[in-house]
């Protein structure tokens, strides 16, 4: 017999008695003004909110940021907030990448309710570590696009074919050391998510 | 014969009378005799804990035919009264026997609210009063709202002291950590144990408690060897004692 | 005395260390609790994500061949292993297959129960725990001693001797922020150094053949990432039916495990990067044998937040390294027995049963129940020590008969208030180290009630 089997068979034996599956959760929180909370708890989780109203105004915005500013390879799917100095078409190995110190990537929707937004890996592809080997981290979202709950924005997503995403929720953070947060760990030492609109 | 049974823990009748009598005179007070079937011996808690079920049974099987007389039976102990309502099912096999007794049996604080309808006790108590939550009580019987829950505030024991005269309650840094008794835990992990005492005595005198109370006095009777040893001063009253107008 | 109880005793003597490390955790427990209390539905996502594991449980068997089905699919390589060794082995299987020697691993429990390093390291693969916390009890060749916060219990001037030695930082430096830059350059070469990484899986979706990685630092990303190879190891019972579910355990997870609102990452792998390999590995390693008991089977719904850690008033108070199992606390105490019952049937006992463990659990695990059940169960085994059950009959031979519980009584008082001090009080007596006996007064309850009836 194969482990599979094995496992497979174990599992049936185990004979645990039919729970249903319970009816879809309802009756969760909304917020009063879900721009605001969301500006609110990506402070929280250590990230800076930008709003600006046009995509002039986002271009001198990003690039006018610090890290921005001192930065010597910029790495931009969004052209309209940055061109960037780096050529990320042809890159197919990701180590090439690891001397990027901002990347530019584009958002498809924000979470009020924790800061978190969502980063499609498609435009990626097969260079989708430099979401996390960047020293800093510019997303762009539209505010349109801001979900109160992680209800609303999993009733947006769609799961088909081989695809990566991630729910990015501020800079990368640790408190290994005595339980003192420290906000840069081994990702992102920064994030700053501009709205656009 | 009435229609309340008294059932009494094994260490109050043993050790602490006066928290028995001081219920009894309470419930009486309240225009509710009770009946003190002396069959009675021990709910089979400890034996139940130590692991070892099959000398528990006979206890559980005996407070069943002790008690299916009465209307209602009444403890004044949190942990009997949830080893005989949540844990007597593990022991014994399900009957119309033992869920007629155990969902008749009510801890002596939630029988007076719940039952009796009694909110108010009236009477005075002017002194600052450290109120422990016993676990059993708190988070199996549910007298009060569990910290660690998101549900509204809730506090039956609270709300009978709080209604005399001149009580005020001590703050507390920690709302409902354990005194550590937890039964055989008390002398299999004797270290951890005091440790947890220590603390929550440390919590009680830091909120300038004169007295410690709760409705279980094996919590007590743990804490007030700790506090005796230490020479802590601060006394040691059971809910009933305090509610029946025992203390000055 | 158990094992637990006697590191235990050693840790709690030391009592300045043991203060820091309970209010260390209450700390994390008192985040839990403002972040819980932010959402009004709390409870009810309990409830629900309790439904949810229950349901699948139920149907696991469906749900694992669903979830293999699809993940091929996607270009996945599916691999199962019926114990730890087996899943060691085709670790390493996928690796020499490749030539690769170089793998960098983020937090995993389930690698943790199958010691996976010291056999890769054994077998000539250079392995690096990338999470912060798990580097530091690496090169402190320790365990981790909690799930979550693995170097909880040792202070940053440890850490910072630790580091001095290792990545040779500045000798007596302790600055958090300090030590944590040096990591960040120490492992980044590793990161990039590394030609295959391991990851753990916090859920994986039946429905879509995808997984589910929660992380803060980056690390389990840039280890997926970076090389071309992804090793993903999860247990049978990380299943979840639909992508839709996720919500319900993604609002509860780091709420309950930290405090805070989400982690800094939620990755979504849905089969291997374009030019990479995404190898899955299925684990059973006895939660078969878990499902199968009617009692303990909702353990298996452990999302491990170690939420029951923090809130422990035992665990705060003795460390993780004292319970002697890979996955310690409450829900260790409840896993542990099931995998090698006669090791750790003390575990239950470590533990006043005072069931905060309950309250805080996002999946309502009955942890304070099962862990009263387990004493039973090893009770009846015969795995309890002698002398507790012979007190526990003689106890109950007492208890059933009024009268000589009433002569015992009586006796027991008589004694109490005669012996001397120096006989009532020996070492013998545990109670009595810390502790003032009970009062033993003259007449009982029932002899005092009796006469005041008559």
């Amino acid at each position: 017999m194969s482990s599979r089997e094995h496992i497979l068979s174990a599992v049936r034996r185990a004979a645990a008695p039919d729970v249903p599956r319970p009816s879809a959760f309802s009756g969760w929180q909304r917020f009063e003004e879900p721009l605001a909370h969301f500006a609110r708890m990506l402070g929280e989780v250590g990230g800076t909110l930008v709003r600006v109203i046009s995509e002039d105004a986002l271009r001198d915005s990003v690039a006018s940021l610090e890290v921005v500013a001192k930065a010597k390879k910029v790495a931009s799917l969004v052209p309209e907030a940055h061109p960037g100095t780096v050529r990320l078409a042809g890159v197919e190995d990701p180590h090439q990448l690891a001397s990027v110190e901002v990347a530019v990537l584009r958002g498809a929707f924000g979470v009020a309710e924790n800061g978190a937004v969502w980063v499609p890996g498609a435009a990626l592809g097969a260079r989708r570590a430099l979401l996390f080997v960047c020293q800093h981290l510019v997303l762009v979202v539209d505010p349109a696009d801001v979900v109160p709950t992680l209800h609303e924005a999993y009733a947006r997503l769609r799961f088909e074919g081989p695809n990566f995403g991630c729910f990015v929720a501020g800079p990368s953070k640790t408190a290994d050391i005595e339980q003192a947060l420290v906000i840069g760990a081994h990702g992102a030492r920064s994030a700053t998510v501009f709205l656009v609109g | 014969m009435t229609d309340v049974g008294l059932f009494i823990p094994c260490y109050v009748d043993q050790c602490y009378p006066e928290v028995g009598l001081a219920a009894v005179r309470l419930l009486e007070r309240l225009n509710c005799p009770v009946d003190f079937p002396e069959a009675q011996t021990c709910c089979g808690q400890p034996m139940g804990n130590s692991g070892s079920a099959e000398a528990a049974r006979p206890l559980a099987e005996r407070y069943l035919s002790i008690f299916e007389r009465y209307r209602y039976v009444v403890c004044p102990s949190g942990s009997c009264t949830a080893m005989v309502r949540h844990h007597y099912r593990d022991l014994l096999p399900s009957s119309p026997l033992l869920e007629a007794v155990t969902q008749k049996t009510y801890e002596l604080c939630e029988f007076i609210v719940d039952v009796l309808g009694v909110a108010r006790i009236p009477g005075a108590f002017p002194r600052t009063v450290a109120l422990h939550q016993s676990c059993h009580a708190l988070r199996e019987l549910r007298l009060a709202s569990s910290s660690e829950r998101v549900v509204p505030h809730v506090d039956k024991v609270r709300g009978l002291l709080a209604s005399l005269d001149g009580i005020r309650f001590a703050p507390l840094a920690l709302k409902d950590e354990c005194c550590g008794f937890g039964g055989i835990f008390s002398v299999e992990e004797e270290a951890v144990s005091c440790a947890m005492g220590k603390d929550r005595l440390s919590d009680f005198v830091h909120g300038a408690a004169d007295v410690v109370t709760g409705v279980d006095m094996s919590c007590l009777m743990h804490l007030q060897g700790l506090a005796a040893r230490a020479k802590t001063p601060v006394r040691f009253l059971h809910v009933a004692e305090i509610l029946a107008g025992a203390a000055a | 005395m158990t094992p637990h109880a006697k590191r235990a005793a050693a840790y709690v003597a030391n009592t300045a260390r043991m203060h820091w490390h309970d209010k260390a955790l209450w700390h994390v427990r008192e985040k839990r609790d403002r972040a819980a209390a932010t959402v009004p539905e709390w409870e009810a996502l309990r409830t629900q994500a309790a439904a949810l594991k229950a349901h699948t449980l139920s149907r696991l068997g469906e749900y694992l061949e669903a979830f293999e089905a699809n993940a091929r699919k996607l270009g996945a390589e599916v691999h199962w292993a019926v114990d730890a060794e087996e899943h060691n082995r085709v670790v390493l299987g996928i690796l020499k297959e490749r030539g690769l020697s170089r793998l960098v691993k983020s937090k995993s429990m389930l690698t943790e129960e199958c010691h996976l390093n010291g056999f890769l390291e054994k077998h000539g693969v250079d392995v690096i725990d990338s999470d912060l916390g798990e580097r530091i009890v690496q090169l402190a060749r320790e365990t981790p001693s909690h799930i979550v916060l693995p170097a909880i219990h040792k202070k940053k001037e440890e850490i910072g001797e630790l580091f001095f030695q290792h990545l040779k930082t500045d000798k007596g430096a302790s600055d958090p922020k300090y030590l944590t830059e040096a990591a960040r350059g120490h492992l980044r070469e590793r990161f990039l150094a590394a030609d295959a990484g391991l990851t753990g899986v916090n859920f994986a979706i039946a429905e879509t053949g995808g997984i589910v990685v929660c992380t803060n630092e980056g690390n389990a990303d840039l280890g997926a990432s970076l090389p071309r190879v992804h090793i993903a190891s999860l247990g049978v019972e990380k299943l979840i039916p639909k992508a839709e579910d996720l919500p319900v355990f993604l609002r509860l997870l780091a709420r309950s495990a930290t405090g805070q609102p989400v982690t800094s990452y939620t990755s979504h792998f849905h089969g291997p990067r374009p030019g990479g390999e995404l190898h899955l590995v299925i684990v059973d390693n006895g939660r078969s044998a878990l499902l199968a008991s009617a009692t303990h089977r909702r353990a298996l719904s452990c999302i491990r937040c170690g939420a029951c850690m923090n809130t422990c008033p035992v665990f705060r108070r003795s460390g993780g390294h004292s319970y002697g199992a890979t996955v310690p606390g409450p829900i260790g105490s409840v896993l542990s027995p099931s995998a090698d019952a006669k090791r750790y049937a003390g575990l239950p006992f470590a533990s006043s049963l005072c069931g905060s463990c309950t309250d805080v659990c996002p999946v309502k695990i009955d942890l304070h129940h099962q862990l009263l059940v387990w004493r039973q169960e090893l009770g009846e085994a015969g795995l309890t020590p002698l002398s507790k059950r012979l007190a526990a009959r003689l106890g109950s031979f007492v208890l059933q008969r009024p009268w000589l519980y009433r002569l015992v009584g009586w006796l027991g008082r008589a004694a109490l208030r005669r012996l001397p001090r120096a006989l009532l009080y020996l070492p013998l007596n545990a109670w009595g180290r810390q502790r003032e006996l009970p009062p033993a007064p003259a007449r009982s309850f029932r002899a005092r009630f009796k006469k005041a009836l008559r």
